[in-house]
């Protein structure tokens, strides 16, 4: 097996440069990888184009590299949590590009799986589909949406073993399996890691191949966006 | 009597057919949950990536790493199924899902939806909603029918960005339940004490009436 553990988090995330492009997993603040985030924050590495579904609150997440304004560009498909976010981006400050939330996953899934384009129906007749080709299928119009591929992905799982194999929790596994794909470089970071063979083939989620770095992370605040209970009858 | 956000929720629970697949969008539609008729079994899709959503949970109980579309903290029901992003659009594009319920700013008597953007003023993205709507056989919208100007909703055609078109079959709000057809938006119920006349009044769309309308059981 091939040992992809790193010793830090400054090996985890050498070689991230100004302009880079780089996918970030999570759904709201579920799943995201907070220990990349909190260390490419401390960095003076600006430009970034970020792919990831959301962009974080102000001031976690995503939120820490808007705020130090490292971003250039953001992909996603909704900020709606984020008002730093909503004023870098009336003031010019920040590109945007909305994607519908399937068709972000599929760009992700197929520019893993070494499909540089597909057909949906997602975005048909709406500004999505501007300048873009429509082919009609079973009757049904569909445009045609290009893959994508970053040159790091930033991922963040629950289980892994030193070979990069993961396994996820919950609703956290979201968009963090087809960005590992995705990723020239994948960085995973994982509450508990494991030597290889504790972890049972059977239940791995993304298999190691995918996965170059990977890490324990720490002090893992996994914040809560909307807490919402019921009371005990 | 104007219906209340609950009982829109309420009106369209009864449009939940037994073993059925179902995705609730943020808003009203979450609260149709509430209301799942007695005998009637369904099963709750959350985009994000979970299948068999229960309900909200207890105090102290919360997991961060579960939550539903709309980033609330949600329990499963025994049987649920956890899967990525992606097999998640593949459930909702290839039409798996049987029913989709949705809140909108607009919705035209050709079933065009608008619910994403309001240029200059709003721009939060449209989440999953563009894949919903482009491939959900059923889409029912939970609305009021007037914004907060008092003008209406329900339109001949959509004056902001569109989400989709051609895919709402049904709307239900807080005046009226209407059905999208090839011929137009047909008034099927009204809402208890308010009249046909006051329901075409805040509507823009030409409404189809084809016989007594009854009023709306709750």
């Amino acid at each position: 097996m091939i040992n992809k553990k790193v010793k830090s988090i400054d090996e985890a995330i050498e070689g991230v440069k100004t302009g880079m492009t780089v996918m970030l997993g999570g759904f709201g603040l579920c799943g995201i990888p907070e220990n990349c985030i909190r260390a490419l924050s401390k960095t003076k590495i600006k430009n970034l184009i970020c792919i990831s579904n959301n962009a974080g609150v102000d001031d976690f997440g995503l939120g820490l590299l808007l705020q130090n304004k490292q971003i250039k560009k953001m992909i996603s498909s909704y900020v709606g949590e984020n008002k730093e976010f909503e004023r870098q981006m009336l003031n010019g400050e920040l590109e945007v590009d909305l994607i519908p939330q399937g068709t972000l996953a599929e760009k992700c899934r197929a520019g893993g799986a070494g499909i540089p384009a597909f057909f949906t129906p997602a975005g048909y007749a709406t500004e999505i589909g501007k300048n873009k080709e429509v082919r009609e299928f079973n009757g049904k119009p569909h445009i045609l949406e290009n893959s994508l591929i970053s040159d790091f992905a930033f991922i963040k799982a629950w289980k892994g073993d030193t070979a990069g194999n993961l396994i996820y929790k919950g609703t956290a596994r979201n968009f963090n399996p087809m960005m590992a794909m995705a990723g020239k470089i994948t960085v995973a970071e994982v509450e508990e890691i494991y030597s290889v063979g504790e972890l049972d083939p059977n239940q791995i989620h993304t298999p190691g191949i995918f996965v170059q770095r990977i890490f324990q992370g720490e002090k893992y605040e996994k914040r809560i966006e909307q807490k919402t209970t019921r009371k005990k009858i | 009597m104007a219906l209340d956000k609950n009982q829109i929720a309420k009106r369209i629970a009864k449009e939940l057919k037994n073993n059925t697949y179902v995705n609730l969008g943020i808003g009203i539609p979450t609260l149709v949950a509430n209301y799942i008729p007695e005998g009637v079994n369904v099963e709750f899709q959350s985009e994000n990536g979970v299948l068999g959503m229960g309900p909200f949970p207890f105090e102290g109980e919360e997991d961060p790493d579960m939550i539903n579309a709309g980033k609330q903290t949600i329990t499963t029901m025994p049987g649920a199924a956890l899967f990525d992003s992606s097999t998640s659009f593949a459930m909702i594009r290839g039409n798996h899902v049987q029913l989709t319920v949705l809140g909108a700013m607009e919705v035209s008597e050709n079933g065009d939806i608008a619910n994403w953007k309001i240029p200059g003023k709003m721009v939060k993205g449209m989440g999953g909603a563009m894949d919903l709507v482009a491939s959900a056989e059923n889409i029912i919208v939970a609305m009021m029918h007037t914004n907060k100007e008092g003008k209406s909703k329900v339109l001949k055609k959509c004056t902001l960005p569109i989400t989709g078109v051609n895919c709402v079959k049904k709307i239900v709000s807080n005046l009226a339940v209407m059905d999208v057809t090839s011929k137009g938006l047909v008034l099927l119920e009204r809402a208890p004490g308010v009249s046909v006349e006051t329901i075409q009044k805040y509507t823009e769309a030409r409404l189809i009436i084809n016989q007594d309308v009854p009023e709306i059981q709750i």
